[in-house]
């Protein structure tokens, strides 16, 4: 398939993946790998004060050298804490500047407020940032983030978890006519082919992780929603023929026996 | 080292040092190995500066990890 380009990045699949809600890191790794994801999405969180010397790390067990960390500002609510959440996870991970921006407007809904998420979009790409930005799929505000300078645009399917799956495929095909950024559908996919419809659409990758992790079996899981975003974009690649409301005959007419 | 305490928020917590070498701290952590980063009053200590820090009283200091997450 061919590389997905994000900013100053190039990605060899277009499946995105978190690393919330596994049993353990075995199972976290085991996912990841089954799913063919280069890019994986870290939260930034306090440590435990007192932590154990035993105690796993996420990161070793994947490894930043192996795959592209995408740190994300889950949990921010405010323009202050998500621009502050993008500098630890720059210092933390070396200077890596690729960061998923998500300022959240509300806990039940995980909608992102998209007037802060506008405010820290533009400090950060000033700051030379790389900035995937977590949206609203309004057209309108998707062009602005575009205009900004984010280097991908990854407006919701539906809310964080809900596994709706493509609540509104029309607006998401106004978003991608509007830009020639990568739009990734970022949450809310469920199953399998979800993924598939967001990548015939012509998107250009699918974030996910509670599609996966909630699975029960997330490896398989894993392994099906590569296929489904391969499945999709070759689809989309290739081009579906024309819905017609009638048949079309598929075998000629003449040398039926009669 | 020296000899009198002093008193840090660590991660929204008070608590009380008696070093105020931020190295000693991250040490006493068990976090030298692992990947984190550290700010102190909301600005971004870099690992260069960590080992010749010098912590101040009521100095609020986050050290952050990276964790599980979508």
């Amino acid at each position: 398939m061919e590389k997905l380009v994000v900013g100053s990045r190039e990605f060899s699949s277009r499946l995105l993946v978190g690393t919330g809600k596994y049993k353990d890191f075995q199972e976290t790794q085991d996912a990841i790998v089954a799913s063919g994801a280069e890019v994986v999405t870290v939260a930034i969180r306090r440590t435990n004060i007192g932590q154990n010397k035993e105690e796993p790390n996420l990161l070793d067990f994947l490894n930043p050298e192996d795959f592209i960390i995408l740190p994300n500002t889950a949990g921010c609510y405010s323009v202050d804490d998500a621009v502050r959440t993008c500098n630890l996870a720059r210092e933390l991970l070396d200077g890596h500047n690729l960061v998923k921006l998500e300022v959240l407007g509300d806990e039940k809904t995980l909608f992102p407020n998209m007037t802060q998420t506008l405010e820290a979009a533009k400090i950060l790409v000033e700051d030379n940032f790389e900035v995937m930005v977590y949206c609203t799929d309004d057209p309108i505000l998707c062009k602005e983030l575009d205009d900004i300078g984010c280097v991908s645009i990854m407006p919701l399917a539906a809310p964080i978890g809900s596994g709706l799956g493509i609540t509104n495929p029309y607006n998401i095909e106004i978003i991608l006519e509007n830009s020639n950024k990568p739009i990734i559908v970022d949450a809310g996919v469920g199953t399998a082919s979800d993924a598939t419809i967001a990548m015939e659409l012509g998107c250009d990758g699918v974030l996910m992780n509670t599609a996966i992790a909630e699975a029960k079996n997330p490896i398989l899981m894993a392994s099906a929603m590569k296929k489904a975003i391969e499945s999709g974009r070759e689809a989309f690649l290739a081009g579906r023929m024309k819905k017609r409301l009638y048949a079309s005959k598929s075998s000629p007419e003449d040398g039926v026996i009669k | 080292m020296n000899a009198k305490t002093i008193g840090i928020i660590l991660n929204g917590s008070e608590i009380h040092l008696k070093s105020d070498s931020l190295k000693e701290l991250i040490d006493s952590l068990n976090l030298s190995e692992a990947r984190f980063a550290v700010e102190i009053n909301r600005e971004i200590v870099p690992k260069s500066q960590i080992d010749n820090y010098t912590l101040n009283d009521k100095d609020e200091v986050e050290i952050v990890i990276a964790v599980g997450g979508g």
